[in-house]
């Protein structure tokens, strides 16, 4: 068959009239006079989140052995399903079956689910993507399954997340040339298709993915087709991967210029606390990344001035907690030394403190952001963050400095 | 005028029997820890650790369990490496750990690890940890009690002819002798710290399965002025626990009345039922760690008031199911072969999979009460971490709750009941 282009459809277009009557979920409580950074409130099914919002994302309907309490107690109101893993195992009829995801994994709060596109990149030698959809080959049994923007749209109708994320076309932000735009337009088309197909409106609120990877025209053409639908909230894709950090938050800052102010800016895929505190700088509202969970796993506990890999020798006999400042029950109860030991040992106890003190970290450090911004002192905090991180303000990563620059912020 | 002799020796631990019902004893150990006023219930366990932390649990999960024992185990093999790291920190491994409101009591080994044999002298001991063997004599045993502090410990001991197929008498004989010799030397260190004299010794009772020897080593460490005594030696898998308890009975019969006995390595409800029976106090629970490991939750019934009918109702018919399928398995779990035992389920087996039921119905427990079998099934299949954690949980909580049961059932005088329905469920 001949490959054809196909003109960009206006299925879901709004008119001007619909998109301001378009219920809006976010309330906006303050903004930064000087950048773009914003505090808000998001109204949800489960519940009310305060934004910006960092999620740890619980990929297979379980956030890494902590329990649903004490992700609760640690204050999280939203975390991460991921639609590829869970419409494999378990599947969504049986998710349905339990009430959805939330009754599946008795999360009383908000879940956003993301429609498997990532895995588009993750697997990418596991898939191959055509107009209709993505095809994955198991790696262990060889059988197929294709992901189409309609069936992702439908295991998330039945996972019944607050938040669906729409089935794009994701190319490594390291990949160029032809294919890049391809998969922009191609995003757009899904999203129209995801629209079209989306079961529960009402009930979950569908996002459109911003693509055009590191390409500033086809991220404006992106931008400015996406911004046409009648979608509750926007996400920044195709980015936190390989690319130049400079090249990043080119894109990032393009994107919320162009995003309607009053709707959510979910900047997929971000977790480092420097590009956390950048980025709401840029104007962007919701994160998820792996990052500190994992990094808890693997020994590391995250601290104001970076990180302590508490497995080194250097923690055999330090006796204070992670840290004095933090209020987590691993902070509370347990000394770097013993955190030491119990590394050592096989008991999986030590990386449910990592990663019960790694999420209070995030959470925390959102916390603060957000109070700068109400209290409207951002500027101030941005410069306290770094001269903790860095040693001094000026000390800031080069790219870092940039950006913050372009919104008004200076270091030192 | 308060005499100090009187005044010490009603503040020293105490052993009081409520009474005594076909050899089982209930009662109460009453002036525990350095603060002296913590009670143990007995029969009764002890709470399991690796490395001075429950499986799988911190602070706040152990936290939502209901019914864990006033006394945590911890190993020796897990913690002798941390001697040095111990000695600076001064304050005990009580509050290095986190738990300083609880009990310990230091093992030498872990009950769940093998021991391999060949590493006792007549100097020294060996203990297996994570990084590997450590060669202890008993003035570097004593300096490492020094530095954890614990409430009471295992006595540097050799208990290697249980690991050995078919030990000589010479060597039960030599278990037994080197056991005593490291024991006076033990205290004779002991007297001269006043920091060890804060610990209870806890005596070792081995001598293989020589009635003999038994007798003796049971005998000899009576004299001695030991805190409580471990019946060590008669761990194995569930036939050689039928042809050591007579040996059991024997050696109970020669300890005092008012110190407590206990065993380790025996976990089975229906073991432990019969070792309660010889004069067993106290238990270990490393039992639901392993059915923990295994994917497995207990579901054994100890309810002895309700009737058969209630019970198969309680645990959903499963127990019938499990005899239709043949699901005796041998697994390799970490050096351990264990096999699945008919007193838990096997949520990795795939009927789970759309079973929305609690593990076991009415359990109390924080799995139970917030999670479904379907739900753990997934964790298991996609390896989840939190399997473990709310597996351990339940099994801890039910295991916790069947102890209590036997209390009752020997207050209530409803141990027959309580037997009865034990040994219907052992397969």
């Amino acid at each position: 068959m001949a490959h054809v282009v196909p003109t960009v459809k206006m299925a879901g277009v709004a008119t001007q009239a619909s998109l301001e009557s378009a219920p809006r979920i976010m309330r906006l409580v303050a903004e930064c006079s000087r950048s773009r950074a914003r505090a808000g409130e998001l109204r949800l099914p489960h519940g009310t989140v305060a934004t910006p919002v960092f999620m740890p994302v619980g990929t297979q309907a379980t956030m890494k052995g902590i329990t649903t309490e004490q992700l609760d107690a640690l204050g999280c109101r939203i975390c991460l399903g991921n639609t590829y893993h869970l419409g494999l195992r378990p599947g969504p009829e049986l998710i349905q079956k339990a009430n959805g995801l939330h009754g599946f994994m008795n999360w009383p709060h908000n879940l956003l689910t993301d429609s498997g596109g990532f895995q588009m990149v993750s697997l990418v030698s596991l898939s191959e993507v055509t107009e209709e959809g993505v095809r994955f080959r198991s790696p262990y049994d060889g059988s197929e399954t294709l992901l189409s923007p309609e069936k992702s749209v439908q295991i998330q109708n039945a996972l019944g997340s607050d938040i669906i994320m729409q089935l794009d076309d994701v190319v490594s932000s390291t990949v160029t040339g032809p294919r890049v735009e391809e998969a922009m337009y191609r995003s757009i088309r899904w999203l129209d298709r995801c629209i079209a197909a989306h079961q529960q409106p009402d009930k979950q609120n569908l996002f459109a993915i911003i693509q055009g990877g590191l390409d500033a025209d086809l991220r404006a053409t992106c931008l400015e087709e996406m911004t046409k639908r009648d979608v509750p909230g926007f996400a920044i894709g195709g980015l936190s991967g390989g690319e130049s950090k400079s090249q990043f938050w080119r894109m990032v800052a393009l994107s919320t210029s162009r995003l309607p102010k009053d709707k959510p800016r979910y900047l997929m895929g971000v977790g480092y606390a420097t590009d956390l505190v950048v980025c709401v700088a840029l104007g962007c509202d919701m994160f998820d990344c792996v990052f500190p969970t994992r990094t808890a796993r693997f020994g590391s506990a995250l601290v104001p001035t970076g990180n302590l890999q508490l497995r080194r020798k250097v923690f055999e006999k330090d006796f204070g907690p992670i840290n004095p400042e933090c209020t987590c029950p691993t902070c509370q109860k347990h000394s770097r030394a013993f955190l030491h030991a119990l590394l050592h040992s096989d008991n999986t106890a030590a990386l449910h403190h990592l990663t019960v003190h790694n999420i209070a970290y995030q959470l925390q450090l959102m916390s603060a952001v957000r109070t700068s911004i109400v209290e409207k002192r951002f500027p101030d905090f941005v410069r306290d963050f770094m001269g903790t991180m860095y040693g001094d303000p000026t000390l800031c990563p080069t790219w870092a400095t940039d950006a913050l620059a372009s919104v008004g912020i200076t270091l030192g | 005028i308060v005499c100090w002799q009187d005044l010490e020796e009603s503040l020293r631990m105490k052993l009081s029997l409520t009474k005594v019902v076909n050899g089982c004893r209930l009662g109460k150990i009453k002036n525990l820890g350095k603060t002296r006023d913590h009670t143990m219930d007995i029969p009764g366990c002890l709470l399991y650790t690796k490395t001075g932390s429950a499986p799988h649990l911190t602070h706040h999960t152990l936290r939502n369990i209901h019914g864990v024992p006033a006394m945590a185990q911890l190993t020796l093999s897990s913690l002798a490496e941390q001697h040095e790291v111990l000695t600076e920190y001064k304050e005990g491994v009580g509050k290095f750990i986190g738990m300083p409101e609880s009990l310990l009591y230091c093992s030498l080994h872990d009950p769940v690890s093998p021991c391999p044999a060949g590493y006792v002298t007549n100097k020294s001991v060996s203990v297996w940890s994570v990084a590997g063997r450590m060669e202890m004599t008993v003035s570097k045993f004593m300096a490492i009690q020094q530095a954890l502090q614990p409430d009471w410990f295992q006595c540097l001991s050799d208990g290697e002819v249980s690991c050995k197929e078919a030990a000589s008498i010479k060597r039960v004989r030599k278990s037994v002798d080197r056991s005593l010799l490291f024991l006076d030397n033990c205290l004779r260190l002991q007297e001269e710290s006043e920091v060890l004299q804060k610990s209870v010794i806890i005596g070792v009772i081995e001598g293989g399965d020589v009635m003999e020897e038994r007798l003796r080593s049971a005998r000899e460490t009576a004299k001695r002025p030991v805190g409580g005594f471990l019946l060590d030696g008669f761990q194995g898998n569930p036939t050689t626990l039928e042809t050591r308890l007579c040996l059991l009975s024997s050696v109970t019969a020669e300890l005092p009345e008012d110190k407590p006995r206990l065993i380790s390595g025996i976990g089975r409800p229906d073991e432990v039922l019969k070792c309660i029976e010889r004069g067993v106090d106290l238990f270990e629970s490393f039992f639901p760690y392993q059915v923990t490991e295994r994917g497995g939750a207990l579901t054994f019934s100890f309810d002895y008031q309700l009737n058969t009918e209630e019970i198969l109702l309680q645990q959903n018919g499963t127990q019938e199911e499990i005899k239709c399928v043949d699901q005796i398995k041998k697994m390799e779990i970490t050096g351990c072969n264990q096999e699945i035992t008919s007193f838990e389920i096997n949520l990795k087996e795939k009927m789970y999979q759309e079973d929305f039921n609690p593990l076991v119905r009415g359990c109390s427990c924080y799995c139970c009460k917030n999670h479904t079998r379907a739900y753990i099934h997934h964790l298991l299949v996609t390896n989840e971490l939190l399997a473990g954690v709310l597996l351990m949980m339940h099994n801890f909580e039910h295991y916790f709750g069947f102890f209590h049961s036997i209390r009752e059932a020997l207050k209530n005088d409803k141990l027959a009941q309580l037997k009865e329905l034990i040994h219907r469920q052992a397969s």
